[in-house]
């Protein structure tokens, strides 16, 4: 994944880092896009999903709470009916039936955050949400 | 083999179903059922549900297609009219010939009519099948006066089946001195006949119907002690005549008061014709009840697939619930011989009697009567049934433990039966069996019901069963604790503690020191409300924010499409109307829907993230404050405009629920707490159905507590009576502590107290007479807590840091998500329903 990555991922900057509360979310605008952005400050990670949850199609992740399976994989709880997804890979850990979540690689430099779009995201933007 | 089951009834399906389950292919080759009526078997003991809304098809026992399923060829509507033994052969209504090897009659039984004259009139029914409830419902749209014939426990059900179709001026006729007179006695039947009538039903017992008056039509009964009654409908349910007709015409043996008799394996004396269920003749006695007659489905079965089994009679104990009251009865219900005692309990307030009869030397429970409450019948049965010794006090396993003396335990618990207890009854699942599943890793209710399908019916036996896995686990060595979530291993009220008595402030000092890994969204809300209840400290401020849940991170709503709403505080219900004038305003400036809600407030519903603060801004300004409808947390405390308006108040009810609810808003707790204050005995405020309410009295108010409306209502309890305000300010402090401090995450008060060991009586000792020795240190935290209290909508709109969050992009603030869509109903704006 990391090698197709680097050949086509283009970086936006997304936001700085104390737009984004500790251990929190928050929603960045992507074109016509949201995608959820955490700042996993507890773990020195960021993660970045869309903020679609699947399970009612509402706009919410980003308000989410975030937290970690007992295997220590961090997760995701929609606000709405608390589906929880991975972070990392953006399964439901909740219901295997439900949709998988899109993830978006995330790099900070000095106090700027980018979140990486990849050439098949951008191709998929023609679809919108 | 070829099988042929002559009706389609209960037993005659169950039969179909044991024999499938058992059978070998390759032995029976055929199995056909003819069945009277025209649809598949159905569930006929809850027939009067009919009435409560279920179709034919809810009461259906299989569909058809399971017939088919399983190679069952079913005739419907096509009753045999005759068997032909010596050729073995049975012929039906619409002439089909077929042979058998084992013929199997479950004709069942019909109504009992006595020779009254003027049975054949209209309006008059008998209550057995599908279509008599609908000849009843056609019926019953233009009666208005109703009878049944019979107080026994179809003739209970027929009654209630009236009062469902409207007919609520209905006649119960018994011939005997009491109702129900095969189940329970006559002091059991005075409670159960009072509380019939409370439900608007006349009962009249020791009454002999004479003639059925009227023309074409019913119009009213005559009685032996030339009394009469007028009546437009009339159901006859005196008992039930087995269906042997039959069989008498094929020249097999029936008893002289009908049924066709049997011998141990239900055979009759054809050995290759058995019969089963309630046409069956079994030493003498014909089974009403269901349960025997799948007994005898299962004998029969076992039988014929070469498997062997005796029918040994069957206890006739039975529970049921009659127009929502419980009656049961057990064992020998009515013994009373020098070898025997009884020991009766009776509450004529409550509607309940409880009888149990014990041998001489108290040692073990031979039967008994509970009408009202009839908890305890699974264990009272399973007692009796296997020989438990009764505890020193046999009067405890009916009482229950009293004055929440600790070591009165209730006795004869599960712990004490045989491993060859049955503790469900529908699927006749032993002790035993649900122990070894609990060894083989089984260890949850749930998980028992899915590998044995204990618990599954009736459910009566749950709670048996959840002892039973937690005291197997137990003895497995295995630690049950309590804990909240994968995180902690501790209960609420352990973190509780610790968070106390090590002084952690912030969600990740919590779990760095008492938990691990990074917490989930059960724990955070958990934790979040304990430091809030602890420390008072503004639920957004750094290593707070994160634990709090969406609705508390924003101090509003949540709602669908992603907008929130917006409660301001109106205490006690009492609202100015400049304060309205301003609601109206900022709903109109920010496009809200309004809506009044439960508690006595006005909800503001579709307001944008972005908008929030700027709305809060305009409320505070307006001298309003939040609500707290977004926490676990005091909502309201509903009012009644008590003795400032109303010509009944006693006390000024307003006045008292806005002092109450300004001292314990923004209160968070392990759930939403909820309170009611009422001027009179009246009760508008509805002050019973909260997590404390108060009523006045002459002397001064009444304080009830853990009361609940929502999904499980429950009336609350009185804690202490004629007390004055500044007592009950103490009392409800201390209460409202103690819950916070010892209640599991998400629980309400009710579910709070139905937990406690000791109930009510130890609650009161807690609070009353600070049993525990903690009510100063009670009242000292509520001190702490009121002194730290601050409106959060207004610490964020005067904190820009904290202003800034409410946004929907991060990198686009001043933009509102733009995939909310709103409809608009009755001229306001509602979310547009989600997918």
């Amino acid at each position: 994944m990391s090698k197709t990555l680097t050949e086509t991922t283009t970086w936006f900057l997304a936001c700085k880092t104390s737009d984004v509360a500790e251990n929190l979310g928050a929603c960045v605008k992507y074109k016509d896009d949201q995608i959820a952005i955490f700042n996993f400050s507890r773990r020195g990670e960021w993660y970045a999903t869309q903020n679609l949850c699947p399970h009612r199609m509402q706009m919410a992740l980003s308000r989410g709470m975030i937290g970690s399976t007992l295997d220590n994989e961090p997760k995701v709880a929609c606000p709405f009916h608390k589906k929880t997804f991975s972070l990392v890979d953006g399964h439901c850990i909740t219901d295997e039936h439900e949709c998988r979540l899109k993830t978006y690689p995330v790099k900070v430099e000095g106090d700027d955050v980018f979140i990486g779009i990849s050439q098949d995201d951008i191709n998929m933007d023609a679809y919108g949400f | 083999m070829k099988i042929v089951i002559i009706g389609n009834g209960m037993v005659g399906y169950k039969f179909c179903e044991k024999l499938v389950a058992k059978m070998n292919r390759t032995h029976v080759n055929s199995i056909t059922v003819f069945g009277e009526e025209i649809r598949p078997a159905y569930d006929r003991v809850h027939l009067s549900e009919f009435f409560a809304g279920k179709t034919a098809d809810d009461l259906t026992m299989a569909p058809k297609e399971w017939y088919a399923e399983n190679n069952i060829t079913l005739h419907l509507g096509d009753p045999i009219q005759n068997i032909d033994r010596e050729n073995k052969t049975v012929h039906s209504y619409h002439g089909i010939t077929i042979q058998y090897d084992y013929l199997i009659i479950a004709t069942g039984s019909a109504a009992f009519v006595p020779s009254i004259p003027g049975v054949e009139k209209k309006g008059v029914f008998i209550y057995r099948t599908i279509e008599d409830l609908e000849m009843m419902t056609d019926h019953a749209k233009k009666a208005k006066t109703g009878a049944v014939i019979g107080g026994g426990l179809l003739g209970l059900e027929a009654a209630k089946a009236m009062i469902d179709l409207g007919v609520t001026d209905t006649h119960v006729i018994e011939f005997a001195q009491r109702l129900m007179p095969r189940q329970i006695d006559d002091a059991g039947s005075d409670i159960l006949q009072a509380k019939l009538e409370d439900l608007g039903l006349k009962i009249h017992t020791n009454k002999n119907t004479l003639e059925i008056l009227g023309g074409d039509t019913i119009s009213g009964m005559l009685f032996s002690d030339e009394t009469h009654i007028n009546v437009d409908m009339l159901v006859i349910s005196a008992g039930i005549k087995p269906r042997d007709e039959l069989a008498k015409l094929s020249g097999l043996e029936t008893g002289q008061r009908g049924g066709i008799v049997v011998n141990d394996h239900m055979q009759t004396n054809d050995p290759f014709i058995f019969a089963i269920g309630e046409c069956a003749l079994y030493k003498g006695m014909i089974y009403g009840l269901v349960a025997p007659g799948y007994e005898m489905a299962d004998v029969v079965a076992t039988k014929l697939t070469g498997g062997e089994k005796a029918f040994t009679g069957y206890d006739m104990s039975t529970k049921l619930k009659l127009i929502g009251v419980d009656v049961a009865s057990f064992g020998d219900p009515f013994i009373s011989s020098d070898d025997t005692k009884s020991i009766v309990f009776q509450d004529a307030v409550k509607g309940i009697y409880k009888r149990i009869n014990v041998s001489q030397d108290g040692k073990y429970l031979l039967g008994g009567i509970l009408v009202g409450d009839a908890e305890e019948y699974n264990m009272l049965l399973q007692t009796t049934k296997n020989k438990v010794i009764l505890p020193p006090h046999p009067e405890d396993v009916i009482l229950g433990s009293r004055g929440g003396s600790e070591g009165a335990d209730t006795g004869a618990g599960v712990l004490s039966l045989p491993e060859a207890a049955v503790i469900c009854s529908c699927e006749g699942i032993t002790k035993g069996n649900i122990c070894e599943q609990v060894i083989d890793g089984a260890e949850t209710v749930d998980a028992i019901k899915k590998c044995t399908k204990a618990g599954t019916g009736c459910g009566g036996c749950v709670p048996m069963i959840k002892d039973l896995v937690l005291n197997t686990l137990k003895s497995q060595g295995k630690y049950i604790r309590n804990v909240i979530c994968e995180h902690f291993n501790y209960s609420r009220q352990e973190i509780f503690d610790l968070v106390r008595i090590k002084k952690l402030k912030t969600y990740d000092a919590v779990i760095d020191e008492i938990g691990k890994g990074d917490g989930c969204e059960v724990c955070k809300p958990a934790v979040a409300s304990i430091l809030a209840s602890l420390w008072n400290d503004m639920v957004l401020n750094k290593g707070l924010d994160t634990a709090q849940d969406s609705n508390d991170r924003y101090l509003a709503n949540i709602q669908k499409g992603g907008t929130y709403s917006v409660v301001p505080r109106v205490a006690g219900g009492e609202i100015t109307p400049d304060a309205l004038i301003l609601i109206g305003q900022v709903a109109k400036k920010y496009g809200l829907y309004t809506k009044i809600t439960g508690g006595q407030r006005i909800d503001m519903f579709g307001a944008h993230v972005s908008d929030l603060p700027d709305i809060w801004q305009e409320l505070i300004e307006g001298g309003m404050e939040s609500g707290h409808a977004y926490g676990k947390s005091l909502r309201t405390v509903k009012s009644c405009v008590g003795s400032t308006w109303c010509r009944f108040g006693l006390h000024d009810s307003v006045s008292f629920a806005v002092q109450i609810e300004n001292r314990y808003k923004g209160l968070r707790a392990p759930h939403k707490i909820k309170s009611g204050v009422s001027g009179c005995v009246r009760e508008c405020a509805e002050a019973q159905t909260k997590d404390f309410g108060l009523i006045a009295t002459e002397k001064g108010w009444n304080l009830f507590v853990c009361g609940n409306g929502g999904s499980k209502p429950q009336h609350a309890v009185l804690l202490a009576s004629d007390i004055d305000e500044e007592t009950v300010i103490k009392y409800i402090d201390r209460f409202l502590m103690f819950y916070i401090r010892t209640a599991d995450p998400l629980t309400r008060t009710a579910t709070w107290l139905n937990k406690m060991d000791g109930g009510i009586n130890y609650l009161k000792n807690v609070i009353i007479n600070d049993s525990l020795g903690i009510c100063e240190e009670l009242e000292q935290d509520m001190q702490r807590f009121l002194a730290t209290y601050t409106c959060e909508w207004k610490e964020v709109v005067e904190n820009p840091e904290l202003r800034k969050r409410f946004t929907h992009f991060v990198n686009a603030p001043k933009e509102k998500d733009p995939t909310v869509k709103f409809e608009t109903v009755r001229g306001q704006k509602n979310a547009a329903d989600w997918k």
